[in-house]
């Protein structure tokens, strides 16, 4: 069906819903195939579902992609009570349409238990992670399947762009933006109305709009996870941003190691071709769009808008220039206009409820929500919604759970790779573009890496300058070797081999690689090195002057032993050890002999009464 | 075509005139500041790898360190070549980088006029004196056409290398060896054969029709001949005897 007016697909909304609503009260399974998912085994409960269905058309059996509560995956919620089943497995199946499809019994087993109340919670609503969230822009992952446009429309997908289109002039879509106070969620928080306005301006009659899904933060999933799951939405944000702008034609450009991005956009773009939403004449508009895919091949940088551009254009992924905007010269010399996908994703949203009720949500300088994926000593591991200037105490304990096995929260690092720790006596901290920023860290993409207080902070700065001495483009001296040079002197001493001055040398190092470097990787790469050393220097100090570990992490300054008192001699670390180099016998304790001890943790690890000591 | 329009600036308070869009480093080279740089060269592009160059320019009431070689003057900025923190950004790239190539005499230097006698980093011995400011890849690429060599990798695994390091494409014209601000490239010739070593590219010279010197290496000459639509001959004479003749 090809829809040529804004009352056309008003037509075809009214007549999904009403075929729905026909069907209100049947049956239904969502389950939740986004990757996290995937990873704890949710294809093969897919398989179960679809086997046991059979034929039971009375059912309607639907996969979505990421409802954001990883940690809980596989994820199943039974309607019409919407019923919340978490780690579901293969076996659980019959169970599930037996019980709680046929007859509406709830199974207690598969519900989540909330620890600090050891309460069954049976809907999502009610679950602790889901209840401070604000999921104006992810909620929708979990009423859609990626691959049929009907489900977007009937949620209100495209009726923004019916109203940009018929509506509004491009003038006033960009003003629309900029009162909204949209900044952009790729990381540097750029007003996007700004930068839209700027390439509307920019002479010219060709104008390339791009959609950066080259997320490449270890750890941050956000991006892939939207676009994987409602990939409608970002495209009908693209293709605002278009007529805004005055483009013809756009990009996406994702990384080839989200094949399930890559598919999803893939089938939406041909889809929403198919019913007038890209190509000649849009919804009879006489708008015209189009969207094509390049997919990239992995490297961190190429998420560096310039050099996307020239990924795109088929060179290495190196970042230009820029003297010169890339909203005036960017992708083959042409205005061109990038945001990365939740900014696009956020536009339809802006467009159909309207500034004030949008720039309502969030802090004066950063409005709306922000998508975290939070990960690392937390007990719940997922992507959560949040709106600007939450602070990070509700965020990592009454969304996050907390820190499992009571461990004491010692940092949290925001920003991906090139962002920084932030510590526990800032833990109050409204989490906003500029807080973090003056934090001494960033917003990033929205990475959110929670540590304990078993997690040694020289070692966490090590892990992260290393992948950014690999990761950097290799261009520019300050970054490619002060990132080498940094991480060098951070083995040195994560080894015991610090010297005096290492930290003062590491400080000017970190100063020139952030002052000199080209590009937002080489201005962001010492953020680890250097907030680390701003919250956490008698960490530092002490791995240098005390040759010690105080987090008992860094293997050379490191030394495991048995308290013999405590020690029940069961055998464990023993049976346990890779290197053998436990002695005692059952009734006799255990005993480490220290030259053939490794310090790999496994002994402590394995140890039922904790009488393993690190010190 | 339009007029070239000219704009008046400042560096470091003295008021300077160029044509607008002009690269800054030249202009301000041409006017006599001395802003050390290695990565640029009049003959080839602008690349800003080196970051030696780098300056503070005020634009619109807005202070910014940036590199020289590759920033487009335009009228009333306001250009300082020597701050504190351009010095001192300098002073640690020069000791990255001398850590790079110790041995080269230029780099030892200009490390030394900086005040810097000693790098406190490790030599870095794989460099083999490169301090990839990708000269020699740009005057291959731009000037000479023959794109022989590339940049290979990324992070502190890059390189400049012949593409799949195989130097078939390589014509030993001694281009790069010329460009190389640390002289890590090296030509070599021995009776009719001339090396360039650090591409590991050895070939045949021609002798001259005359004086019997090989001159300079046949695939070179082929290559230039069917580049330029030559005759077949057009090379017989090496450049003395040519002169002679003449």
């Amino acid at each position: 069906m090809h829809l040529k007016s804004p009352e056309e697909l008003e037509q075809l909304r009214t007549k999904i819903l009403e075929e729905r609503k026909a069907q209100e009260g049947k049956k239904g399974i969502v389950l939740c195939t986004g990757t996290g998912c995937r990873g704890a085994g949710a294809l093969e409960v897919y398989e179960a579902f679809k086997k046991e269905l059979g034929s039971k058309s009375a059912i309607d059996f639907k996969s979505t992609c990421c409802h954001g509560f990883c940690e809980r995956g596989p994820i199943t919620v039974v309607e019409p009570m919407g019923t919340f089943y978490q780690r579901v497995t293969p076996d659980d199946v019959p169970h599930i349409i037996a019980e709680t499809v046929q007859k509406g019994q709830i199974i207690e087993d598969l519900l989540y238990q909330d620890p600090k109340t050891e309460q069954k919670i049976p809907t999502e609503k009610d679950i602790p992670f889901y209840k401070k969230q604000h999921r104006l822009v992810f909620g929708h992952n979990r009423l859609i399947d990626p691959t049929r446009i009907e489900d977007y429309v009937a949620n209100g997908g495209y009726q923004a762009l019916a109203k940009a289109l018929f509506h509004l002039s491009p003038d006033e879509i960009i003003e629309e933006v900029k009162r909204a106070g949209l900044r952009g969620r790729g990381g540097g928080g750029f007003p996007a109305g700004r930068k839209w306005e700027s390439c509307r301006r920019a002479p010219g009659d060709l104008r390339y709009v791009i959609c950066n899904c080259d997320e490449g933060d270890p750890g941050a999933y956000m991006d892939r996870s939207l676009m994987e799951g409602n990939p409608h939405r970002v495209l009908e944000g693209m293709i605002i941003g278009a007529y805004a702008i005055g483009s013809r034609e756009g990009y996406v450009y994702v990384r080839n190691e989200y094949p399930l991005a890559v598919e999803n956009v893939g089938i939406a773009i041909e889809q929403a071709h198919k019913m007038g939403f890209l190509g000649q004449n849009i919804l009879g508009s006489g708008f015209d769009f189009d969207v094509k895919i390049s997919k990239g091949g992995g490297a961190f940088v190429a998420g560096e808008s310039t050099a996307l551009m020239a990924s795109i254009e088929g060179y290495v992924a190196e970042p230009r220039a820029k003297h010169i905007h890339t909203v005036e010269s960017g992708l083959w010399d042409k205005p061109t206009n990038l945001n990365n996908v939740e900014t696009w994703a956020n536009v339809p949203v802006i467009i159909e409820k309207g500034v004030d009720w949008y720039s309502k949500i969030g802090t004066e300088g950063s409005k709306g929500t922000k998508i975290f994926s939070l990960v690392g000593k937390i007990n719940n591991t997922g992507l959560i919604e949040v709106p600007m200037g939450m602070t990070l105490r509700e965020i990592v304990y009454d969304i996050g759970g907390g820190i499992p096995g009571g461990k004491r929260f010692k940092a949290v690092q925001t920003g991906g790779p090139s962002g920084g720790c932030i510590p526990e006596e800032m833990l109050d901290l409204p989490v906003d573009f500029d807080a973090l920023t003056k934090a001494g860290s960033m917003m990033g993409s929205g990475g959110m890496i929670v540590m304990d207080e078993s997690t040694c902070m020289v070692d966490v700065a090590k892990y992260f300058t290393h992948f950014l001495k690999d990761e950097s483009c290799g261009k520019c001296t300050s970054c490619r070797d002060g990132t080498l040079r940094m991480y060098e002197i951070l083995d040195a001493i994560t080894k015991g081999k610090g010297k005096d001055g290492d930290i003062e040398l590491l400080e000017e190092i970190g100063w020139a690689t952030t002052e000199a470097s080209l590009c937002a990787l080489g201005g962001t790469a010492a953020n680890p090195v250097l907030s680390t050393i701003r919250y956490f220097r008698d960490e530092y100090e002490a791995h240098i002057r005390d040759k010690r570990c105080p987090a008992g992490v860094c293997p050379d300054l490191i030394t495991y032993t048995i308290d013999p008192e405590a020690c029940i001699a069961c055998m464990k670390c023993k049976k346990e050890c890779p290197t053998k180099a436990i002695t005692g016998e059952k009734k006799v304790p255990h005993e480490i002999i220290q030259a053939k001890c490794i310090k790999c943790g496994t002994c402590k690890e394995v140890c039922p009464v904790d009488a393993v000591k690190v010190e | 075509m339009s007029e070239k329009e000219l704009v008046k600036f400042q560096i470091d308070g003295l008021e300077v005139e160029a044509e607008k869009g002009q690269m800054l480093l030249p202009v301000a080279l041409e006017y006599g500041f001395e802003i050390p740089h290695l990565c640029y060269h009049e003959a080839v592009s602008p690349y800003g790898a080196c970051r030696l160059c780098l300056v503070e320019v005020t634009k619109g009431g807005r202070t910014k360190m940036t590199t020289s070689c590759n920033y487009p003057v335009d009228a009333g900025i306001e250009v300082a070549t020597a701050t504190e923190n351009v010095l001192r950004a300098r002073r640690m790239i020069l000791e990255l980088l001398l850590a790079r190539a110790p041995k080269s005499e230029h780099i030892v230097k200009m490390a030394k006029a900086m005040g810097i006698e000693e790098s406190r980093f490790s030599v870095i011995e794989e460099a083999d004196g490169c301090i990839l400011c990708g000269l020699c890849e740009r005057v291959c690429r731009e000037v000479v056409g023959a794109n022989a060599i590339t940049f290979v990798s990324r992070g502190d695994r890059r390189e400049v290398a012949p593409p799949f390091w195989d130097p078939l494409a390589c014509i030993a014209c001694g281009a790069c060896v010329y460009v190389c601000p640390t002289d890590c490239i090296k030509m070599e010739e021995h009776g009719d054969e001339r090396t360039i070593v650090r591409w590991k590219r050895t070939l045949k010279m021609q002798p001259c029709q005359s004086c019997g010197k090989p001159f300079a290496p046949q695939f070179q000459l082929d290559w230039i001949i069917d580049r330029a639509q030559l005759s077949k001959d057009f090379y017989e004479l090496c450049p003395v005897c040519r002169k002679q003749k003449k």
